[in-house]
């Protein structure tokens, strides 16, 4: 063993003393699993920018829950975000102002106003230290107290169970809508339902990496997946795996290698993606 | 009694109404062709009768204890199913899920009624293939197997031979009116292709202008039946269809 292995794995066992390091390696597998499950629902039906436009909503509600001085943000930034959400994939079919430009409106313009609110009224030192950790995720995994590690347990269970739960009518959902409609399948219920959760992943997302890259989490997984696998199945394990994996090996180059968490990850998963869209090139021929 | 019948139905969409004062009625066993030049309201008709919008006016009954969860629908294909990761297998019991009602999982009785579908098609060896590596006929049998696990009284199909060779459009039409024939299933189908249509339908329901309901013969002594009928040969002869064979 060299030296530089072993230095390595004195730093881990180092960092594994520290209780923080323990809950934010569980609270990341627990979101990078649950963020990859509707990874292929929301790539398929063509939402995947409403995981980003929901990312800057719940930008957009945090500034006002720290203007607020809320204690615990996530009580308010979660309802505000699953309400946007179902405005804009139940509302959507309605809606005078169609799909992208809709998203783009609401995204922006939750953008804007979070940073406004920061600026004019928050009471901290370092205005951009606090954008940019809400933007980036930072260290922010790192700093989860005792009680939001426990809500952010029982959320990602909770997405979980209802996707197994669902599976079968999420797959009949994406795949033929008007077909599920009309033998019967309450469609307009499950896309509700949809909506909530993907709400409820993208503000757990947030913990890990931050408003800006929460996209990368729910996109990559998926999108790595179909290029190698070829049935529905397959795709949900692959693509819950891939997210699994790239997590915990973003976190502990973090960790090694001292930086920022969220954006390591999504370097990892970026990784990630390449080898699998090689590995798809190789098969195919 | 009749499985459908539909009392001066208006339709249409957007408080625009394209098509009305429409009757007809459908029994076990008939075979439908719906016709008409584009535009005149095909899909929006079939889009009602599958409840998917409703009527702007009149109303559609159901009879012989068919329910709504019972209609078997092969829609168009769209673009992005092309790319869709799911086996055959996924795809066809998903049109069981109308029987699943919050069950979360298939019971044996839909597993096998998966696989008896799967083998009436011709696909118990594809059956863990990917949908989208699939030929456009292999596809179309899949999408049909789907629509059979949800019915096996009434199939609604938008045009089902629509970008498929001759040969296999041949073989579609052939599979389609056996389940009509064998297995007593009724079929609603939009059609283009008047040489079908004329061949196989027990029943012809034209729309556009102006409206016809009535069998196949009453159709040919039609004014409208003449009229479509001789565009379509001369359409044929035009272009050395091997339609004419039929």
């Amino acid at each position: 063993m060299t030296a530089v292995d072993q230095s390595v794995i004195a730093t881990l066992l180092n960092a594994w003393q520290y209780p923080f390091v323990r809950y934010a390696l569980a609270v990341g597998i627990l979101i990078a699993l649950c963020s990859s499950l509707l990874g292929v629902t929301l790539v398929l039906k063509r939402f995947s920018f409403i995981g980003d436009g929901l990312s800057h909503v719940a930008f957009g509600a945090i500034a006002i829950a720290s203007v607020l001085n809320l204690s615990n943000d996530m009580l308010f930034v979660l309802p505000a975000t699953v309400c946007c959400a179902i405005l804009l994939l139940v509302g959507g079919e309605r809606a005078k102002i169609k799909g992208d430009a809709a998203i783009a409106m609401i995204s922006v313009g939750s953008l804007a106003i979070g940073y406004l609110l920061m600026n004019m009224f928050s009471t901290s030192a370092n205005i951009s230290g606090d954008v940019c950790s809400t933007l980036f995720g930072s260290t922010a995994i790192l700093t989860l107290s005792k009680s939001e590690v426990w809500l952010c347990t029982v959320l990602s269970m909770l997405v979980v169970v209802i996707f197994v739960l669902f599976y079968h009518k999420i797959f009949a959902v994406t795949f033929d809508e008007n077909f599920a409609r009309a033998v019967g399948t309450r469609a307009g219920a499950y896309n509700l339902l949809i909506a909530v959760v993907i709400a409820v992943i993208i503000v757990l997302a947030m913990n890990l990496v931050g408003s800006l890259l929460i996209s990368a989490l729910v996109i990559f997984p998926a999108i790595s997946a179909m290029r190698v696998f070829k049935t529905f199945r397959a795709v949900t394990i692959c693509s819950a795996a891939f997210s699994v994996v790239c997590a915990v090996s973003g976190i502990l180059i973090a960790i090694l290698a001292d930086t920022p968490v969220g954006s390591t990850i999504v370097a990892v998963d970026m990784a990630g993606f390449a080898l699998f869209a090689l590995l798809g090139r190789l098969l195919a021929r | 009694m009749a499985l459908i019948s539909c009392e001066n139905l208006t339709l249409g969409y957007d408080g625009k109404p394209i098509l009305q004062g429409l009757n007809f009625t459908v029994n076990a066993g008939d075979y439908l062709c719906i016709v008409g030049e584009n535009g005149s309201g095909k899909s929006t008709l079939m889009r009602t009768l599958l409840h998917l919008q409703p009527p702007m006016g009149g109303k559609i009954t159901m009879g012989d204890g068919l329910t709504q969860d019972e209609l078997g629908y092969l829609p168009q294909q769209t673009a992005w199913q092309q790319d869709f990761p799911a086996s055959v297998r996924e795809i066809v019991q998903s049109g069981c899920q109308g029987h699943c009602g919050l069950r979360p999982w298939y019971n044996k009785k839909e597993k096998a009624l998966v696989a008896a579908n799967l083998a009436k098609m011709g696909l118990t060896e594809l059956q863990n293939r990917c949908y989208r590596e699939l030929s456009g006929g292999q596809q179309q049998r899949v999408l049909l197997a789907r629509a059979l696990c949800a019915t096996q009284k009434v199939l609604l199909l938008d045009e089902p031979v629509s970008g498929l060779d001759p040969l296999v459009t041949a073989e579609m039409y052939q599979l389609i009116a056996d389940l009509n024939r064998s297995d007593g299933v009724a079929v609603i189908m939009i059609s283009h292709d008047m040489g079908a249509a004329l061949s196989y339908a027990s029943h012809i329901l034209h729309i556009g202008e102006s409206i016809f309901f009535g069998t196949l013969d009453e159709y040919r002594q039609s004014e409208q039946g003449r009229r479509f009928a001789e565009a379509d040969i001369a359409d044929i002869a035009e272009n050395g269809s091997e339609v004419t064979a039929r």
